[in-house]
């Protein structure tokens, strides 16, 4: 027989949807990824769970969904205890997650994996019409019979509920939803989630955005180092207050532009006319991109993930062959797909996978320092390396960037996401590069080493070095450029002055409407 | 290793002599002696090569199938020489000891590498070496002494309806051993349990994506099991036909580096059953063309003849390479990976 544990979350007699006691999950190694959490959903509520990366909020949606075991602490379903042995336990409970990886099957159709999670509730005739019926009720159009690697990031995400939906999650947990929206997209999802909660079900929904949270839930839990900073009613909140509770320090809220002491100059020194190039599915990924960064700028690139940002980075960072168009570097015009040449025409590069393509990650800090500059001296002499001189510059370079790390010998890949990315920022720097290429930067990193990175970027900038910056995060855009390109579907669809942007109108442009550009927008002739 | 298999497979055994003088007439024709013995030949390739394509699709890489095959043959000839009963129950008895033997050595390497995470080519390798032509099939069988005197009871032809002598389909259709129709069978119910039934979604799912399979309620490691150990029992029942069919005296490495032709006929095959079909026989009739061109007096280089499989191996791996085909056809995404569900 059930048996009803107290609870103080519901008001009306109703116990909580979710009411999570204790919660404590360690990985191996000793790291604690949740401490004592405590959590309580009520019935039709969207609840944010807000923290930092790496505060332990995946970990604790894991706990929810049986992915993962607590090592201790309870679980009730509306006022229910549960234990989860696997995820199968979860979903019969009621729980819906959508990970921030999809869990999509990508040769299957849409149609197939929502079939996945039916378990012979439903026949496969039926499985399009209840993706077709859902979308309908829901607002969440796609295609049944599409197959998901032909689907859009937003669109695959709509799958991901829809199967949630379709196992008649009651409590559906979304784990940074957001971060691969537009801003308009972003806004239909809180729609979707609304109606939602208007029938009853209820939402976890985890965000590291404050601006989210606020737009979207009722109340919010935040979490920081494993650790719950309590639940508040957001309405009644400060963004300041969530912020601090956060960080634990107070920062700076603004978007505003990092400083820089130089403007640009009339100095182009990288210039990407017309470049074209396939993806890995041989899909048209660039379509004729016309770009210019000169000295002392930083040109920001934002797009929604997916729509041609890696390939040209890889393109101007010769790691991918292109199908037409020119790239030149400080002058020197590089052809065919050759990092080398790109690296000795003076660019600077900072791929988006930072550890494994950026840096050996079994190597130790030293030589992954050295990898752009053993070839010459003083690091080498004829065939033979100085290994003393690579410590000596290890031991400097970690000096002056900051790298925290027990020594130069210490692999890098058991470095935190922060110190890589110095580590990374320091070597590429340290060769006095014309050009920069930043994808993704930030990504990932804790709210202090975001700041350090910012201002290497800028810093780098203020030097004389053209940076070109690609990233997902608007913010980190609007923070750090002097103008900025929108890419839409392998093209630049506008560029503007940092002064003169507007998050709306960005917003607009990522999602590839044009409708409100008045003037004639800096189109590839495709 | 491509020399060590062309050596093994030029030891490839004459066709049988029940095989070559079946039918008359038309049924003599050159086109359908070959017919016959791709078929024959094909068999084996066509058990082992639909276990290995169930392990695949779980995400499962074995390696280990012709070691496998080996020690299926092993059983089925012991269990040959010293069951006792009408024939009929000892070549049952030879090939329910094939399978269990096979889908035990198959076991092995699940517990390897699904429980204790062993990398999945290593394993394999291992378990092929282990039981291979310099290993325990061999050690048993000569322990055995399985080498003394013909399989007594072996996998007859039957003639299925009297329809044996028909023009060109008796002899191909109505003129098969057990093994032979069960395997028609086999290819008919994997590919609706793969594309229309739900465990086969399942198992598909958990081939491409096991993280998904995992987050849905789907059993990832039950499921890997199953299918590794069912892959094993196809690979001893293929094995098995070579002393039962093929070749009555036994040895030592008997299947001849079939396992391996196995292993590449299900890439050859997309995955895909029917295809695996297809593949099977055009192997099996390039095992046999050069022994039956040179029976007929035709001169071709029996060389060029032999390397033809290894050949359209090789042109296979590399279409199906392309971006374009692994998109489309590809080797299921999880393919010879671990799942470890909290992994960080």
């Amino acid at each position: 027989m059930p048996e009803t544990t107290t609870n103080d979350a519901s008001a009306g007699g109703r116990p909580p949807a979710l009411a999570a006691r204790r919660i404590t999950k360690r990985f191996p190694g000793g790291v604690v990824a949740n401490e004592a959490v405590d959590l309580d959903v009520a019935p039709g509520e969207i609840h944010a769970l807000l923290g930092e990366n790496g505060a332990g909020k995946s970990t604790l949606s894991n706990c929810f969904t049986g992915l993962y075991r607590p090592d201790e602490g309870t679980l009730a379903v509306d006022g229910v205890p549960v234990e989860f042995h696997s995820p199968g336990d979860a979903i019969v409970s009621g729980f819906g997650l959508v990970h921030q990886h999809f869990r999509l099957v990508e040769p299957f159709t849409v149609a197939e994996n929502v079939l996945l999670g039916e378990h012979g509730r439903i026949r496969r005739s039926e499985a399009e019409a209840r993706v077709a019926e859902l979308g309908d009720r829901y607002g969440l159009e796609v295609d049944p019979s599409a197959r998901i690697w032909q689907l859009s990031v937003g669109q695959q995400q709509r799958v991901e509920i829809i199967k949630a939906l379709s196992c008649e999650a009651k409590l559906l947990i979304l784990d940074e939803p957001t971060a691969v929206l537009t801003p308009q997209e972003a806004e239909s999802l809180f729609e979707v989630l609304r109606r939602m909660t208007a029938e009853g079900r209820s939402v976890i929904f985890i965000s590291h955005k404050l601006d989210e949270v606020r737009a979207v839930a009722d109340r919010v839990t935040v979490l920081r180092g494993g650790r719950s900073e309590g639940t508040h009613v957001v309405a009644g909140t400060a963004s300041r207050d969530l912020a601090r509770l956060m960080v634990g320090r107070d920062i700076d809220l603004g978007t505003g532009p990092v400083p820089r002491q130089q403007r640009p100059t009339a100095a182009v020194v990288l210039r990407v006319e017309d470049l074209r190039a396939t993806g890995d599915r041989g899909e048209t990924a660039l379509d004729g991109v016309t770009l210019d960064v000169r000295a002392h700028e930083v040109l920001g690139v934002c797009g929604v993930s997916g729509n041609g940002q890696r390939e040209l980075a890889e393109v101007i960072a010769g790691m991918r062959a292109r199908t037409a168009g020119t790239v030149e570097v400080a002058g020197t015009v590089l052809t065919g797909a050759d990092p080398r040449a790109a690296h000795t025409a003076g660019l600077g590069h900072i791929p988006e996978d930072r550890l494994h393509t950026g840096l050996s990650p079994s190597l130790s800090i030293e030589d992954n320092l050295a990898l752009t500059a053993y070839r010459r001296p003083p690091l080498s002499r004829g065939p033979f390396l100085r290994r003393t001189r690579f410590r000596a510059r290890a031991i400097e370079l970690m000096e002056r960037y900051d790298v925290r790390a027990p020594g130069p010998t210490t692999p890098t890949r058991v470095l935190s996401g922060g110190n890589v990315q110095k580590v990374l920022l320091a070597r590429e720097l340290s060769s006095d590069p014309k050009v920069l290429l930043a994808a993704s930067p930030t990504r990932g990193l804790d709210v202090g080493a975001i700041e350090t990175v910012r201002t290497l970027l800028a810093e780098a900038a203020d030097r004389g070095v053209g940076v070109l910056l690609l990233s997902e995060d608007l913010d980190e855009i609007l923070s750090l450029s002097d103008r900025i390109a929108v890419i839409y579907e392998g093209r630049i669809l506008a560029v503007v002055d940092r002064a003169d942007a507007d998050v709306e109108e960005l917003g607009l442009l990522m999602g590839g409407d044009v409708s409100h550009l008045s003037a004639t927008p800096a189109r590839g002739s495709a | 290793m491509i020399a060590a298999l062309t050596h093994l497979l030029a030891q490839v055994p004459d066709a049988p002599t029940t095989v070559l003088t079946s039918g008359r007439g038309i049924n003599d024709n050159l086109f359908v002696i070959i017919a016959i013995s791709a078929i024959f030949y094909g068999t084996p390739l066509l058990l082992a090569a639909l276990g290995e394509m169930l392990t695949e699709r779980s995400g499962i890489l074995n390696l280990g199938v012709e070691g496998m095959m080996l020690m299926g043959a092993v059983a089925a000839a012991w269990t040959s020489i010293h069951a006792s009963g009408p024939g009929w129950s000892v070549v049952l008895q030879a090939l329910v000891a094939s399978m269990v033997v096979g889908g035990l050595t198959a076991l092995l390497h699940a517990v390897l590498v699904i429980t204790f995470r062993v990398e999945q080519i290593v394993s394999g390798l291992a378990i092929t070496i282990l039981a291979g032509a310099a290993g325990l099939s061999s050690y048993l069988a000569s322990t055995w002494e399985l080498a003394s005197g013909p399989v007594p009871h072996r996998l007859d032809l039957l003639d299925v309806g009297g329809l044996a002598d028909t023009p060109v389909v008796g002899p191909l259709l109505f003129h098969q051993n057990v093994l032979t129709y069960f395997s028609w069978l086999l290819v008919g119910f994997l590919w609706w349990y793969l594309f229309r039934s739900r465990t086969g979604l399942h198992l598909r799912a958990v081939g491409e994506s096991p993280a998904t399979a995992d987050a849905m309620g789907i059993h990832v490691n039950r499921y890997r099991y199953v299918h590794t150990v069912i892959g094993g029992t196809l690979a001893g029942l293929g094995g098995a036909f070579f002393p039962l069919a093929i070749i009555p005296l036994w040895s030592d490495g008997v299947t001849g580096g079939r396992g391996w032709i196995a292993l590449a006929l299900v890439i050859f095959g997309f995955w895909r059953p029917e295809l695996i079909l297809a593949g099977a026989y055009l192997f099996g009739a390039f095992s046999s063309l050069s022994l039956t061109l040179q029976a007929r007096n035709v001169e071709v280089p029996t060389q060029l003849l032999d390397s033809l499989p290894y050949l359209m191996t090789i042109i296979v791996l590399v279409v199906v390479s392309t971006g374009w085909a692994r998109r489309r056809v590809g080797a299921p995404a999880a393919l010879g990976t671990a799942y470890e569900r909290e992994a960080r």
